[in-house]
């Protein structure tokens, strides 16, 4: 073995690689080989370290140095300093902001991570086919220590104490649920757990149960110790196989255990776990659906109340908990409610995970304490927007959510906050968009989801949502008035008032949200007849500007639809109404004779 | 396999798996065993993970590197999958990201074989539930 003395790691993330962090291995590599340093440090590449406002980071091995703001100038005092003389580069150290000292470890400077993972302990560290593993890892503790010494009254009590709120989007106290639950009196009961993961772009709860399914298990058991229920049901869309079959397995060793089953750890508790599939529709996520969906029935929702945990599944009181709300709930029992509701905000506590999508550099599953601010989301730990673009903004919530401009970029993240700014929590999808990205574009994909997902049970729905659409689709071929924002307006809050369940309900706040965040871009649409973004094709217009056309005849050949004519050495011309703004022509013109605007 | 029947059971368990895993990190033969963990969730196995693994597990044993491979779930890493870890003995763990053919036979020669770092290390950026 090689035996290095000493690693330089430099940040190799897109948003260090554009502040030349390629330019400072290049210089450490020639310093070190000036000082024959070679057989003693070498110099490593890494991925984003998530502290990008500092960039470009370099740290050293083994003393955990940690230089921030680094420059291809710095090489050589780093070098002869830190590496010679093993001396810190005292200015190139990080200011910790709260004491104003300079920090010499990295250890110690763990701020930078902002990233907590509980929901996501486990993924990518056990073996989620090997339930030893997980019983490595304090698994089935907590339902040991609530079976032999907590009443369920004493679980419930912990759960409500430690403020945890439900994943799926809603944000209902979990132990209040339980308690409710609890209270009606019925010779049989149901814990559901809702794994019908329905927000495009979100995927937190596959992840969770391909990655650890035993905490859902376990923490299901727990839930039917407390509400008593020995019955426990995951409702499963057919479409995560894998998850399936992981969380098949999963329960098999369970039971194998002794941990599922009757008589559990020898308390007198019987809990067993069944799946039920889903087809993977959208609606299937609202409680009353899911469990129509269960019983073999049409996926429509009816009204609450009753709601589940009075009469459910088979008119039976019924718990129903999202995928990372149960995967929660066994580090609360094991490191106490108190340990858990120091994470978050006022109301909103622990961490929320999050499915980071779109115009970013890091594309990932994150998880975060209540209360980051988006800018950190983005910034920080998704490295910033891809190709040094303008961020624009943020989508959150799915299809029932909205779209958050700069001005919310400080927001505390959490349940009320994203309300009030006219979103929601959802179940964690967030999906964020450049200055190329049209609104009144996204606001009608959005829309597209909801038509195709919704049930058709209830007209406003049905219809309402099929008018907002033609609505957006007339607007985006720049046929639109301004009577048609109005409408747009009109029509979604009459939706949103009068829909039966939770799809209708909040199906017009992409639309609400562009709106009022991005009025601009409509009345672009509408009054201009111009997509700022350059998106809706319709609204485009290639021309040749004359002066500029030597008549090469390279657009005249490749227009696939003859909209080009012209002669040879003669400023060509296009014909507007054969035009179908492919911009081919644009692309090929050697001379930039071609205009889109 | 033994019904577990109390909670003294699971912690007796609990225990040996912890001091099995503590006995790989620490074996007797600390310069020989290794520990590759590939993450094989849907995005992972879809970037190409099981090849990787199933190279990892074959180069591995042709290499006669005394190793131990197992999957486990989505690291969180979707924009550098296949994501790879190594626990080599006595050191602290490392993640690899765009981990290809190219990349795992780089790893084993350089970092598994000679304990140096190769480029394309994905640094830890979040705290667990233990901090």
């Amino acid at each position: 073995m090689t035996d290095y003395r000493m690693h330089i790691l430099i940040c190799g993330g897109t948003g260090c690689k554009a502040s030349e962090s390629n330019e400072i291995k290049e210089k450490l590599n020639y310093f070190i080989s000036e000082f024959d340093l070679e057989e003693e440090v070498q110099v490593v590449f890494t991925g984003c370290f998530g502290f990008c406002e500092k960039g470009p980071i370099v740290k050293i091995l083994p003393d955990n140095t940690f230089y921030v703001s680094v420059t291809p100038a710095d090489a050589e005092e780093i070098i002869k300093e830190h590496v010679l003389k093993g001396r810190q580069v005292n200015r190139l150290l990080f200011n910790d902001p709260n004491t104003g000292e300079k920090i010499t470890d990295s250890k110690g400077m763990d701020f930078y991570k902002k990233q907590i993972r509980i929901a996501l302990r486990n993924c990518g560290f056990i073996n989620p086919e090997n339930i030893e593993e997980y019983i490595g890892r304090d698994g089935y503790q907590a339902l040991g220590k609530c079976l032999t010494e907590y009443t369920p009254v004493e679980t419930i009590n912990e759960i409500k104490e430690s403020g945890l709120r439900g994943r799926g989007g809603g944000g209902f106290p979990t132990g209040l649920k339980w308690e409710i639950t609890r209270n009606v009196e019925a010779a049989q009961k149901y814990v559901v757990c809702n794994a019908d993961e329905g927000d495009p772009g979100a995927f937190m709860d596959r992840s969770i149960l391909e990655g650890d399914p035993h905490s859902v298990i376990e923490a299901m058991a727990i839930c039917g110790y407390c509400i008593g229920s020995d019955s426990g049901l995951v409702y499963i869309r057919a479409e995560y196989p894998l998850a399936i079959e992981r969380l098949k397995t999963a329960i098999k060793q369970a039971e194998e255990y002794g941990l599922l089953g009757n008589d559990i750890l020898g308390t007198g508790f019987n809990f067993k776990i069944e799946l039920r599939y889903g087809a993977g529709a959208f609606v299937c996520g609202e409680e009353t659906a899911l469990i129509h969906s269960m019983e073999g029935l049409r996926g429509e929702p009816t009204v609450k109340p009753p709601f589940p945990s009075v009469s459910g599944y088979m008119g039976k009181p019924t718990n129903v908990n999202n995928v990372e709300t149960f995967a929660n709930i066994p580090v609360i029992i094991n490191k106490g409610a108190s340990w858990f509701n120091k994470i978050g905000t006022a109301k909103s506590k622990g961490t929320k995970v999050f499915a980071l999508a779109g115009k970013i550099n890091n594309v990932g599953l994150i998880e975060v304490p209540m209360g980051t601010t988006l800018r950190e989301v983005i910034y920080d730990i998704g490295g910033g927007i891809k190709d040094g673009k303008k961020f624009k903004s943020v989508q959150t919530g799915g299809p029932s959510g909205g779209c958050l401009t700069t001005k919310f970029l400080d927001t505390p993240i959490d349940y009320e906050n994203l309300i009030a700014a006219g979103s929601m929590m959802g179940s964690g999808g967030m999906i964020v968009m450049d200055e190329d990205d049209c609104m009144v574009s996204i606001a009608k994909f959005y829309l597209e989801f909801t038509l195709e997902e919704s049930c058709g049970k209830c007209s406003p729905c049905r219809i309402g949502n099929k008018r907002l659409h033609e609505i957006l689709a007339k607007i985006t071929d720049g046929k639109g008035t301004m009577e048609d924002i109005d409408r747009l307006k009109v029509l979604s809050d009459v939706i949103k008032d009068t829909s039966l369940c939770g799809l209708g309900q909040s199906s017009p706040n992409p639309v609400l949200s562009t709106i009022s965040n991005f009025e601009d871009e409509y009345l672009a649409h509408v009054q201009d007849g111009k997509c700022p973004a350059g998106q809706c094709k319709s609204l485009l217009r290639y021309d040749i500007i004359e002066d500029l056309c030597n008549g090469c005849t390279l657009c005249f050949r490749n227009c696939p639809v003859g909209a080009i004519t012209g002669e040879r050495r003669v400023p060509h011309f296009i014909d507007q109404s054969l035009c179908i703004k492919c911009g081919v022509c644009f692309e090929k013109c050697k001379f930039n004779a071609i205009t889109l605007t | 396999m033994t019904k577990i029947t109390s909670l003294a059971d699971l912690k007796r368990i609990k225990e040996e798996v912890q001091s099995k895993m503590k006995l790989r990190e620490n074996s007797s033969n600390p310069d020989r065993v290794v520990q590759v963990k590939v993450g094989m969730a849907t995005c992972g196995i879809a970037s190409g993970a099981k090849e990787i693994m199933r190279y990892f597990i074959e180069e591995l044993e042709q290499q006669a590197v005394d190793a131990v491979v197992t999957q486990t779930g989505c690291m969180g890493f979707c924009y550098a999958e296949p994501t790879v870890e190594v626990i080599l003995p006595n050191r602290e763990p490392v993640i690899f990201g765009f981990v290809n053919k190219t990349k795992a036979e780089e790893i084993i020669d350089i970092y598994i074989k000679k304990g140096e770092l190769v480029d394309g290390i994905i640094p830890i950026t979040f705290k667990t539930i233990d901090e």
